[in-house]
């Protein structure tokens, strides 16, 4: 039987992806986990992620859970999920300045407040709701129907160096990478625990992912 | 291509089960919050909120329960508010599997729980409830106060001026409440909602007073709002949530369908 470990550093709610990634696959054994050699001995990783990134980097340094996300992220399948996505780049505006794993090099900026839809609407922040998801060819991407809705919240953006990280997009209003992919590591803004049966589709193929594109 | 509007089922629930009985054909016990969810989690809802009018503290267990179960098969966001007041009782909430609570009185009692609760939890798990009625006399601008009590006590508050702070304390989201139009059917209070909708940088979420589903586009057309809130219309399954997510769509609102 394969394995994932969920890490629990301490923010935010691990049940809803724990019972998202159970319900996708049932035969996988799914475990909450802050212990770094379970998450090391795990064959999949979800570093899931809610609320600022000053808190989250914080948790992850004192834990040494910081180390082990860079070790997991050399050798086997990891999804990053919303702040655990943004906490892979370099470093995020959130905060001030914060510092992240630099796993995935690049910036994570804020919203302009002064953002507009073509009708002339303020657009609100935090992005929040089901957004369309333009993806190219990877496969965790399988199954899924090109522009599927995916449930966001966030304020913060991912920006990497090498923009053929972005292995999809989402348009508020203009276009911003809503997914990262490179060799074995996964990203994305949106939860997929929470996007109904795309979202499960996604976390279903990322636990019969072997780590190759 | 955009973000889609919301469109909200809202449960009343005392004592674990749906309150305002339904009759609906396809499930067995519509007293059952867990069977009502899934339903609304098939026909296309958007996110579901729990409203919890329980009225004894002891019996706030139940609710947990009840959102355990939810979120254990229903893979949407779920929100869940009446009766937080304290930190502890957003913690349960979300462990529990709610995505986000709403605070209501509590807010209006003790501003500051909002900030706190906002720099512990993250601002996206805090959604403000706000009551509000209108104030003015005819012929006066415009002006809507918060209410508590369900509407009965005043507060001298001024609706948007109390909606910015809120937003400025840390909520993420407004849930507004016209005390107006709640019951009635009548529609949304249109001009409070875009009111509010265009006073503060984060979503709202329009609710109270919803009657058919012309009343739901209006919400967003004229009202401005982000997602829409109803209870009755679909609790008594006059209209699917699929046949409102059409009907908005057929006027040109970006939908999830």
């Amino acid at each position: 039987m394969s394995s994932v470990a969920v890490i629990d550093y301490g923010m935010g709610n691990l049940h809803s992806i724990a019972k998202a990634l159970q319900h996708a696959a049932p035969h996988v054994d799914v475990h909450i986990v802050s212990d770094p050699e379970l998450i090391l001995k795990a064959d999949r990783v979800v570093f899931p992620g809610v609320g600022a990134m000053r808190d989250c980097m914080q948790a992850l340094n004192e834990t040494q859970l910081a180390e082990v996300i860079k070790e997991v992220a050399k050798s086997k399948p990891l999804l990053g999920i919303c702040l655990g996505m943004q906490a892979l780049l370099t470093d995020s505006e959130e905060n001030g300045y914060t510092k992240g794993l630099n796993i995935l090099p690049g910036h994570v900026v804020r919203f302009s407040d002064s953002l507009q839809n073509a009708q002339g609407n303020h657009l609100k922040i935090p992005h929040m709701g089901w957004n369309q998801v333009y993806f190219s060819s990877h496969p965790l991407w399988d199954k899924i129907q090109q522009n599927s809705r995916f449930y966001f919240v966030h304020s913060y953006y991912a920006i990497p160096n090498d923009a053929t990280l972005i292995t999809a997009t989402t348009e508020y209003p203009t276009a911003f990478a809503c997914a990262l992919a490179k060799e074995n590591v996964f990203a994305v803004q949106f939860h997929p625990e929470k996007s109904q049966a795309v979202g499960l589709q996604l976390l279903n193929n990322f636990l019969h992912w072997d780590g190759h594109v | 291509m955009s973000l889609a509007k919301r469109i909200i089922p809202c449960l009343d629930v005392a004592n674990g089960r749906v309150v305002k009985g339904v009759q609906f054909v396809d499930i067995r016990d519509a007293g059952d919050p867990v069977e009502v969810a899934r339903r609304y989690d098939r026909e296309g809802a958007d996110e579901i909120t729990f409203l919890d009018i329980t009225a004894t503290h002891d019996n706030r267990d139940t609710m947990v329960h009840v959102v355990e179960q939810v979120a254990s098969e229903v893979f949407i966001p779920l929100t869940v508010g009446g009766g937080i007041k304290t930190l502890e009782d957003i913690r349960r909430m979300l462990n529990a599997g709610a995505d986000k609570v709403g605070i209501n009185s509590a807010a209006v009692f003790n501003p500051e729980f909002v900030r706190e609760a906002a720099q512990r939890f993250g601002s996206q798990c805090i959604v403000v409830a706000i009551d509000a009625k209108k104030v003015s006399a005819i012929g006066e601008a415009d002006r809507w106060e918060i209410f508590t009590h369900g509407g009965r006590k005043a507060t001298g508050i001024d609706a948007i001026e109390w909606a910015k702070k809120m937003v400025e304390y840390g909520a993420g989201e407004i849930l507004l409440t016209s005390m107006d139009r709640d019951g009635t059917r009548e529609g949304f209070d249109l001009l409070l909602t875009r009111a509010i909708s265009e006073a503060v940088t984060v979503p709202v979420i329009a609710s109270g007073g919803v009657g058919n589903l012309d009343h739901l586009a209006a919400g967003v057309l004229e009202g401005k709002a982000d997602a829409v809130l109803a209870a009755s219309i679909f609790h008594f399954a006059e209209y699917t949530i699929q046949e409102a997510k059409e009907h908005l769509a057929a006027q040109g609102i970006e939908m999830r369908l």
